[in-house]
C-alpha cells in the first residue's frame, strides 16, 4: 500500500508520521471512544495507523478496541526494555493498517519517561502515517507526555461547563508545554470534537449550543458526535463505534475523519430528529 | 392532593439554563486566561494593603475579611478590616509618635 503524504509538511523522501493527541483535561468525556473511532477511521481510509494508550494504570483502550485478550506486553515493557516494540504492538484483525499499543495496567504513570516515549514515537514514525495518542484525564505526567510530541490535537469536549473549562485549560497546556511550543515551532494544530451532543436538549435551552462552545473555545470544529446509545453498545462488544455505520455516532465519526483528511463534509446531527406521533408514543431514541 | 400540585408544578416550564452556563464560562475563562500568562497578584496585593493599614492602626490580622467577585466587565475586591475603637488605638499612636 502506498501511503499518502501526511499533512503538516513532512520532508520529502523521509517517512514521518503525523502525531495526533486526543485529549480533554476532563475525564469521561469520550477520549478513548474517540481515539478508537478516529484511529480505526484513519486506518479504514488506508492510512497506516497506530493508537497508543497513555493511561498507564487505568488501561481501557484495549477493551474499547476489543483486543484485551491479546495483550501480552505494553508500552511500559517497551520503555524498560523488557519487550521490543513489535512484540507489544497488537495488529487489529478488522482493519489491517491498524495496530494498538496498550498501556500497562499494573505500573504507575512514573514508568513513562519523555525519552522512552520519544524513542517509541520515533520508531513508529518510520512505518506509520498516523500515531494517535489517547491521553489520560488530568494535566499530570501521563497527559503531558501524551500531548508532548503532538503535531495535531483533537480536543474532546462535552456541552457542559466543567468540560469546556477543562478543554480551555488543556489548550493552554498545549500552547505552552508541547514540544512544538518548547522548540518555538509552528504551534500544535487544534481541532474541536464535541461529543455527547443532544440537539433536543439544546433546542429546549437545557444544553450549551454548539455555537456557544465554538465561540468560547475559538478553535476549528472537526466534528459533533451526537449522544447515542450505539456508543455503549460498541464498547460492550469491543468494536469501535465508527464500525457501526448504521448509527448516527458512527457516521459522525466517519465524517470527522473525512474532514481531518481534508474532505469537505457538512456537519450533521445538529438538529433534533423530528419524531412522528408513533415514535413519540412508543419511545425509541437516537440509534 | 399533593400529587396533583406536583403534576402541575412539573408542567410549568423552568427557565432554560444553557444561557447561564455560557455566561458563567465566559467570565471564568476570561479570568483564567489572564492568570495563565500572569502571576496571580491578589494574595500579594492583599498582604501589602493590610501591612500599610497596620502601619497606622493597630489591627488584628485575624479580623481581616477579603472577598472577591469576578465579573465580566468589572471585578470587585473588597478588603474589610476591623479597626479598633479610639480608646484602644489612641495610646498606641501616642507611643509611636
Amino acid at each position: 500500500m502506498v501511503a499518502a503524504p501526511p499533512a503538516g509538511g513532512a520532508v520529502q523522501g523521509v517517512s514521518m508520521a503525523e502525531i495526533i493527541v486526543v485529549t480533554s483535561g476532563k475525564g469521561g468525556v469520550g477520549k478513548t471512544t474517540s481515539s478508537a473511532a478516529i484511529a480505526t477511521g484513519l486506518a479504514q481510509r488506508g492510512k497506516r495507523t497506530v493508537v497508543i494508550d497513555f493511561d498507564v494504570g487505568l488501561r481501557n483502550l484495549d477493551l474499547i478496541m476489543g483486543v484485551e485478550r491479546r495483550v501480552v506486553f505494553d508500552i511500559v515493557n517497551v520503555i524498560s526494555g523488557e519487550a521490543r516494540l513489535n512484540q507489544a504492538l497488537i495488529r487489529d484483525k478488522r482493519v489491517d493498517t491498524l495496530s494498538i499499543l496498550p498501556a500497562s495496567q499494573t505500573r504507575d504513570k512514573d514508568a513513562l519517561t519523555k525519552e522512552g516515549v520519544g524513542k517509541i514515537i520515533e520508531e513508529l514514525s518510520k512505518d506509520h502515517d498516523y500515531i494517535v495518542c489517547d491521553s489520560p484525564a488530568g494535566i499530570e505526567k501521563g497527559a503531558l507526555l501524551a500531548l508532548y510530541f503532538a503535531d495535531q490535537a483533537i480536543i474532546v469536549t462535552n456541552p457542559e461547563v466543567s468540560s469546556v473549562r477543562d478543554s480551555d485549560r488543556i489548550l493552554g497546556v498545549l500552547q505552552s508545554k508541547s514540544k512544538r511550543a518548547e522548540d518555538k515551532r509552528e504551534p500544535v494544530k487544534e481541532h474541536l470534537l464535541v461529543t455527547r451532543y443532544d440537539p433536543a436538549r439544546v433546542e429546549k435551552g437545557e444544553m450549551l449550543k454548539l455555537e456557544d462552545i465554538r465561540e468560547i473555545l475559538a478553535i476549528p470544529l472537526l466534528g459533533v458526535i451526537p449522544e447515542s446509545e450505539s456508543v455503549l453498545k460498541a464498547s460492550n462488544t469491543g468494536n469501535p463505534v465508527i464500525m457501526d455505520q448504521e448509527s448516527a455516532a458512527g457516521q459522525a465519526y466517519k465524517d470527522a475523519v473525512g474532514r481531518f483528511l481534508g474532505d469537505k463534509i457538512e456537519h450533521r446531527f445538529l438538529e433534533p430528529t423530528k419524531k412522528g406521533l408513533f415514535s413519540r408514543l412508543f419511545g425509541g431514541r437516537a440509534a | 392532593m399533593s400529587w396533583l400540585a406536583d403534576l402541575f408544578k412539573g408542567r410549568r416550564a423552568e427557565p432554560p439554563t444553557a444561557a447561564n452556563a455560557k455566561e458563567r464560562l465566559q467570565i471564568v475563562l476570561a479570568h483564567e486566561r489572564i492568570g495563565r500568562t500572569r502571576e496571580d497578584f491578589l494574595p500579594k496585593l492583599q498582604m501589602e494593603i493590610v501591612a500599610v493599614v497596620a502601619r497606622y492602626v493597630a489591627i488584628d490580622p485575624g479580623r481581616v475579611n477579603v472577598s472577591l467577585d469576578r465579573g465580566g466587565d468589572m471585578s470587585t475586591l473588597a478588603i474589610e478590616i476591623d479597626l479598633p475603637g479610639p480608646a484602644a488605638s489612641a495610646p498606641r499612636r501616642a507611643a509611636a509618635s
